[in-house]
């Protein structure tokens, strides 16, 4: 919403805060300006200056030597080029060093051998029309060396403010006016309009004395019938006859104000009811009688099939929930949106019908939406426009209209309302105001705060104060709650206390996901890896929940899985020259579920990684990644997330992984997997040549052990061990897991640990078979082990290792 | 007995001696004057044990060996430390060059901001819950006192999946999933990605972390709000950080409040980080809606509560400075290695 510092000021009479001071009071009303844009800063230099005298260059026919009083107490030559030029007259004017609104800095200069020491200005100059006919002479009783933009009114401050959704009634310089008046709404005043000329003084006192004609759903006045069709969208409509007007611009005054907030000015016609827009918020709009077929306004909805031409010059294809404004044939306006083009005001219309209405919200809202048509109008119907603000809204757009366009308007406000407004009574008990704010605020106290913004207090009911709601708040304030909420904005945010007071702890215990993703955080961390963060987002390929508005194909889908998007990051880093990458990311994957009903979320937790095992150092060359990095590190997320699992069963059945090169721990819910790991599949990943596989993994946080296990304490070994080193011929048919179940099998109990320390395949051996060698560790836990026993123990660990699978000692 | 007492004085000195040896050469001339075969005081005292009594030799003879055992001890410890000391260079290792490190990792610097968040309100009674990411319109907007058809639960700003279903557009639904499933006292902190239907650009993301909170009692004020945001903005931001709260609106919190706190970057004095302001505006906040908890089932006689929501991710490029919100979802080492 822009408003204009000078508008406000007319409104609210001997207001006087700078406008930083301004904006800092709008921010604490809730209506915080993004922008405070000083409209005359690019004229800043330029001054009011009187040529006293003007002759023609010597050197040059076209030019003038101008003597020139810019009060600086001294005469300046001044060379112009204008045709206009002339003695006793008074334009803008940038002296030397000043700068034009283009960034051009006007310099002390020779022109044809006689000095020059500014430059009387063009409107076009200045950037305030296209005028180039020759300087700007300004009408008036000026002085020279005051500044231009004083001088002419355009030391004005457009504010851009940021107003809330439940505040409509911000979008409007009164509402506005409201909030920053001291005395709120008692110290707004409107400044009448006023006429020049006999004819349209005495039209305008005229029409101060128009009567209102209300009828409930139809009626008839001066040549013009109106009804309203559908009540429920549309509760009032008042229409005003005005005949005989003269289209053509706004006056200077009125063109000024609508540009101060960015509007761009069209005809005094519609000129005004923008004006009455911009200051009341009540949208308007004035058709060309003579263009309105039947002299007849029916608010009605859409017919099947029914189509109009907008403002705009778009066909809108219209539908039966949309409420139009029609004539006695067609619709002429989308209500509350925006009018129609045939009957809108053109040069010649001579008798002009202005309409002021009140729409329902919800049907605004639905019909922009489905024409995908926003307009100042649309935008405040929307959020709703105050109901007891309409007359003063026709009457004041009537009277601009008489003044700057002249005609006669009819001496009837015809005001259909068949559903007129109740104002809201809302209840507000002190000890619950108390209550919900911490402060104790006395009854006097709250009705001294709430009256100034319009709300009337009425008969107290027992504890509670009982206040009218204004119009203009009625959307949004029909609770006790609502006017707590006002009397703590009115009361100073600023000014409650910050007191800490001792609370109660939650009775909600911690979830425990978020407790397991801060332990997965640590442990990855620590492991090296970085923490990745992507979207949810995916492509069709890689997602099979759909979003029905996508902003791209790449994101219409809600991702299947984490690993590829973590991939794709991979892909991201390497194609940057970044060769060693280490990533995981927690986050959550979806699957459809029942029709219509949510899909189906899991947290999940991925990694990827590729490049050097170690940091580089010096003292060796670096070690790319491999399987055996995947699979411990995997193994160990097993071992943390589910305890029960046992072993990695080798292969995977994803498409994204070799399905040789990688593990995976079966789910016992009928999926495939709750953890899968490997090399990512290089026929899916867009590296660079010199890239080294990529290892990747997936494992689901859903079924996970959430809590940290009970740790049982076990008795530390008091008796020696003995250890025992056997390597063993295993043909490669044989899995390494079988040699070592088998040897925990026929070690016995005093087995403590069996684990591979060396691999060997190469001369020595035959083909087909590798080296593999044990260390078994003994143990007893009452006594000590003789050599004796251990040597019984490996004897027969030998012995079933070469009958049962055929593996003798090396 | 004088042999004795000299064997005492020996050694005596000579581990005094020993201590003050600052290089190798040193200690093998003083292992000489001790020591030496010939000219070493030992020597010299083991000279005169000829002149003594038999029956006083083995006495002195077994000191003598004690006191030589105690000194070439001594001189061997020291040897070691000095060579210790100066061995590095002896053994032509060059101590300059970098050392053996790991590779480090790093926490996403959206998490680490959440973390701090989390720690602060953890200390002040907070636990974190959560909830799903995809969810009902009932509970993204009509529970949260936004009726469908109002400019809040704009479609166009929402992404559907279904009719009726949606990507949540903020946390708060997660606050009535925990009304309805807890009785108070409720102080619950809920991080979590939420979706909004904003072009990916330098400063939105259509998918971003938010933090709500949310605490439900029976005598919560909005003053308890105000000074515990404040004691949040203490802690996260330093001592001298101080909040404003401006009047705002969301449907489900009334009063509502934009919450500013003092710009961290420019110490309040007005930057472009803070549009010269000395203020940066960091989360909302405000009352719960009486109409929220009627949604749940609360009575909101008897019960208030509040609510407030920031931006893990927007306080996170405050911070540090980050400049395009893009880098938070790249994934580029260069840039997460920042944050080891
Ligand atoms: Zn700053």
């Amino acid at each position: 919403m822009d408003i204009s510092y000078r508008w406000l000021q007319s409104l609210v009479p001997g207001l006087d805060l700078p406008p930083e001071a301004l904006a800092e009071r709008l921010a604490m009303c809730g209506a915080p300006a993004d922008a405070v844009i000083a409209l005359g800063e690019p004229l800043r230099d330029i001054r009011i200056a009187r040529v006293i005298e003007a002759r023609r260059h010597p050197n040059a026919d076209r030019l003038s030597l101008c003597r020139v009083d810019a009060g600086t107490g001294e005469l300046l030559n001044v060379v112009c080029g204008a045709p206009n030029v002339r003695g006793g007259a008074t334009y803008p004017f940038a002296p030397a060093g000043a700068t034009l609104p283009g960034g051009m800095v006007i310099k002390r200069a020779k022109i044809r051998g006689e000095e020059s020491n500014g430059m009387l200005c063009s409107a076009r100059e200045l950037g305030l029309g296209r005028d180039h006919e020759g300087i700007l002479e300004l009408h008036g009783d000026f002085t020279p060396g005051d500044s231009f933009i004083e001088a002419v009114g355009l030391d004005d401050w457009r504010f851009v403010l940021d107003i809330t959704a439940n505040r409509p009634d911000l979008l409007s310089h009164i509402g506005v006016a409201r909030e920053i008046a001291p005395a709120g709404d008692a110290g707004v005043v409107l400044p009448p309009v006023a006429a020049t000329g006999d004819g349209r003084a005495q039209a305008l006192a005229q029409f101060r004395a128009a009567r209102v004609h209300r009828v409930s759903d139809a009626g008839e006045a001066e040549g013009i019938r109106i009804s309203i069709e559908d009540a429920e969208k549309c509760p009032r409509y008042i229409g005003v006859v005005i005949r005989g007007v003269t289209v053509g611009p706004a006056p200077e005054w009125l063109a000024t104000r609508l540009r101060a907030i960015g509007q761009r000015p069209i005809n005094n016609i519609v000129d005004a009811t923008n004006f009455v827009l911009h200051e009341l918020g009540q949208p308007l709009h004035a058709f060309d009688l003579a263009r309105l077929r039947g002299s007849e306004i029916r608010v009605r909805r859409a017919a099947p099939g029914e189509s109009m031409v907008t403002l705009d010059g778009e066909k809108r294809d219209l539908s039966p929930d949309m409420l139009v404004i029609a004539d006695a044939e067609r619709p002429v306006a989308v209500a509350g949106v925006m009018g129609g083009q045939e009957s809108e005001v053109a040069d010649d219309t001579r008798d002009v019908l202005l309409e002021c209405a009140l729409f329902d919200p919800r049907s605004i809202r639905r019909t922009r939406r489905a024409l995908g048509l926003s307009t100042d109008a649309s935008y405040r119907y929307e959020r709703g426009v105050d109901p007891e603000g309409m007359e003063r809204a026709a009457r004041r757009a009537v009277e601009l209209i008489l003044a700057t366009a002249g005609g006669r308007a009819e001496p009837v406000l015809l005001d259909v309302n068949p559903r007129p407004f109740e104002a809201p009574v809302a209840p507000l008990r002190p000890a619950r105001a108390q209550h919900v704010l911490g402060v104790a605020l006395g009854a006097d106290l709250l009705v001294s705060l709430l009256q100034p913004l319009g709300f009337r207090a009425l008969a107290a009911d027992g504890d509670a104060l009982r206040f009218r709601v204004p119009g203009w708040r009625a959307y949004d304030v029909t609770r006790e709650a609502d006017l707590i909420e006002e009397v703590a904005r009115r009361y100073g945010y600023d000014r409650f206390p910050e007191e800490l007071r001792p609370f109660r702890p939650s009775a909600v215990p911690d979830h425990p996901v978020a407790i397991l993703e801060d332990r997965l955080r640590s442990l990855l961390v620590g492991r090296g890896l970085l923490e990745s963060r992507t979207m949810g987002l995916a492509s069709e390929a890689e997602g099979d929940v759909a979003l029905t508005n996508p902003l791209s194909s790449a994101e219409s889908r809600l991702r299947r899985a984490l690993l590829p998007g973590l991939v794709h990051r991979v892909e991201y880093n390497l194609a940057r020259g970044n060769r060693d990458v280490r990533l995981f990311e927690i986050g959550t994957v979806f699957a459809p579920g029942e029709p219509g009903a949510q899909p189906l979320e899991e947290t999940w937790l991925a990694l990827a990684f590729t490049g050097a095992r170690h940091a580089p150092h010096w003292s060796a060359a670096p070690e790319p990644y491999d399987i055996w990095d995947l699979k411990g590190l995997l193994a160990d997320l097993v071992a943390l997330l589910y305890p029960a699992a046992g072993v990695l069963e080798p292969g995977t059945h994803d498409p994204l992984l070799v399905p040789a090169l990688g593990f995976h721990v079966p789910a016992d819910d009928g999926s495939a997997w709750v953890a899968q790991g490997g090399q990512v599949a290089p026929g899916g990943v867009d590296a660079p040549a010199w890239a080294g596989p990529i290892w990747g993994m997936e494992l689901r946080l859903a079924g996970a052990e959430l809590a940290p296990g009970a740790r049982g304490y076990r008795v530390v070994p008091t008796q020696p061990a003995i250890e025992w080193d056997l390597a063993l011929l295993i043909a490669d048919a044989v899995p390494a897991a079988r040699v070592e179940a088998l040897i925990v099998d026929a070690a016995g109990a005093s087995l403590e640990r069996v684990a591979p320390f060396d691999l060997y395949r190469g001369p020595g051996i035959a083909e087909g078979t590798r080296s593999i060698a044990y260390r078994l560790r003994f143990r007893a836990p009452d006594r000590t082990l003789t050599d004796a026993e251990v040597e019984r123990a490996v004897e027969r660990v030998l012995r079933r290792l070469k009958e049962e699978l055929g593996v003798e000692r090396r | 007995m004088d042999l004795i007492q000299e064997l005492e004085t020996l050694e005596r000195e000579g581990r005094e001696a020993v201590g003050t040896v600052r290089d190798a050469d040193a200690l093998e001339a003083l292992r000489v004057r001790l020591l030496g075969r010939k000219e070493g005081r030992l020597t010299a005292i083991l000279r005169q044990l000829a002149q003594l009594p038999p029956e006083q030799k083995p006495v002195i003879g077994a000191a003598a060996n004690r006191v030589k055992d105690a000194l070439t001890e001594l001189l061997e410890t020291r040897a070691a430390e000095l060579e210790a000391e100066s061995g590095g260079a002896a053994a032509g290792l060059d101590l300059t060059l970098p050392g053996r490190t790991a590779w480090r990792g790093a926490r996403h610097p959206v998490t680490l901001v959440v973390d701090e968040i989390t720690a602060v309100f953890r200390s002040l009674g907070f636990t974190r819950a959560r909830g799903p990411e995809a969810e009902t319109d009932w509970y993204n907007f009509v529970s949260l006192n936004t009726p469908l058809d109002h400019p809040a639960a704009d479609a166009a700003d929402t992404f559907y999946l279904s009719p009726g279903v949606l990507l949540r557009s903020h946390t708060s639904p997660v606050q009535i999933r925990t009304m309805q499933a807890f009785q108070p006292p409720i102080r619950v902190l809920i991080p979590g990605m939420v979706y909004r239907r904003d072009p990916f650009d330098a400063s939105h993301a259509p998918g971003f972390e938010q933090i709500e909170g949310l605490a439900v009692d029976e005598g919560i004020t909005f003053a308890d709000l105000k000074a515990t945001l404040a004691e949040f903005a203490r802690r996260l931001f330093g001592p001298a950080a101080k909040v404003r709260f401006r009047p705002s609106f969301f449907p489900f919190t009334e009063p509502s409040a934009e919450v500013d706190v003092t710009c961290f970057l420019c110490g309040a004095k007005g930057c472009s980080a803070c549009k010269g302001t000395g203020w940066m505006e960091i989360m909302g906040a405000g009352m719960v809606d009486p109409a929220v908890f009627e949604a749940v089932g609360y009575d909101p006689e008897r019960w208030t509560g509040w609510a407030f929501g920031m931006g893990p991710g927007r306080i996170a490029l405050l911070r540090y400075g980050i400049p395009d919100i893009r880098l938070l979802y790249e994934s580029d080492t260069r840039f997460l290695q920042q944050f080891a």
